[in-house]
């Protein structure tokens, strides 16, 4: 599997996320810095790791998601290559509009860092296949801007297409209908407040991430 | 020319800092307050030929999220 992983200028789990890439692949991902102007050739999955991007100014992702990256990052996506956002990268999926929806302030106001407990809504999607549906998982979240928001027309519509692919299992943040992660409409973008890459190796002390992985991994053997 | 973007949140959109500096004025004893929300000013020195079309590609392309946001345009001189 060729992947990359994007860094931006405060992108924080970006490492983590190429560890997890690796651990599960077999195969290191390429590190790709947000100012190039080009992805290498031949992808075959995208991802946009959690962090502070450009320190939230503005909006979490906002800058991030008009970096010169992104633009080979959005052609991708439209080519079909898988593309996982999680974290500071669900929001600037967002921002760039490969997602519906926006992330907002938590509720509380408070930054919460904890293990969440999450349901797998829709196990058919890539990278959602190794999961059930219906399957409870705990994956940790570490946010302050993670409240999901989209109009209600919107959010009828995600859950009419099976688009939602996790939901908490109890809101940690104030998201409409507890939506934890998204999928787009053709399936190849998911964005997810939760960060799979912190769960998967014993010494994490949980693995529920780690089928995500190997959920796209699967995907791509077989496609 | 300057330019001053105000955006806000939509109607609708919950604003959780506007309920908390709204608790926290109620904290203080003002009484009345209905509502508190909670935007943003971007204030900019643009070219004077910088046209109307221009500004509002601004907006929607960086300055504004429509997707919980209204922004409005004022010009100042």
């Amino acid at each position: 599997m060729k992947s990359a992983v994007i860094t931006f200028p405060g992108s924080n789990c970006d490492r983590d996320m190429a560890v997890a890439i690796e651990l599960v692949s077999g195969t290191a991902p390429v590190r790709v810095w947000h100012g190039d102007s080009a992805l290498p050739d031949g992808l075959d999955f995208i991802a946009l790791p959690g962090g502070f991007s450009y320190g939230d100014y503005l909006r979490s992702g906002a800058m991030a998601a008009n970096s010169p990256i992104m633009r080979d990052v959005i052609a991708a996506a439209e080519r079909g290559v898988p593309v996982l956002g999680v974290c500071n990268g669900f929001q600037v999926l967002t921002e760039a509009r490969l997602l519906p929806g926006a992330l907002m302030r938590n509720a509380q106001q408070t930054f919460i860092c904890r293990t969440a407990n999450l349901t797998v809504e829709n196990a058919r999607s890539l990278f959602t296949a190794q999961y059930s549906a219906g399957q409870n998982i705990a994956i940790p979240v570490a946010h302050h801007d993670g409240n999901y928001f989209a109009d209600e027309t919107t959010l009828d519509r995600l859950e009419g297409d099976g688009r939602v692919a996790f939901r908490y299992a109890d809101n940690v943040n104030g998201s409409q209908r507890a939506i934890a992660g998204v999928l787009n409409a053709a399936g190849n973008v998911l964005g997810m407040m939760p960060h799979p890459e912190r769960a998967v190796e014993d010494a994490h002390g949980n693995t529920d991430g780690r089928a995500l992985f190997e959920g796209v991994l699967n995907a791509l053997a077989t496609a | 020319m300057k330019v001053r973007i105000h955006v806000s949140l939509k109607p609708g959109v919950l604003d959780p800092q506007g309920r908390a500096v709204h608790h926290s004025l109620e904290g203080l004893g003002f009484t009345g307050v209905e509502d508190v929300r909670i935007g943003r000013t971007v204030e900019m020195d643009v070219a004077d030929t910088t046209t109307d079309a221009q500004i509002t590609e601004m907006c929607d392309k960086l300055l504004a999220n429509t997707v919980i946001e209204d922004y409005r345009i004022e010009k100042v001189g």
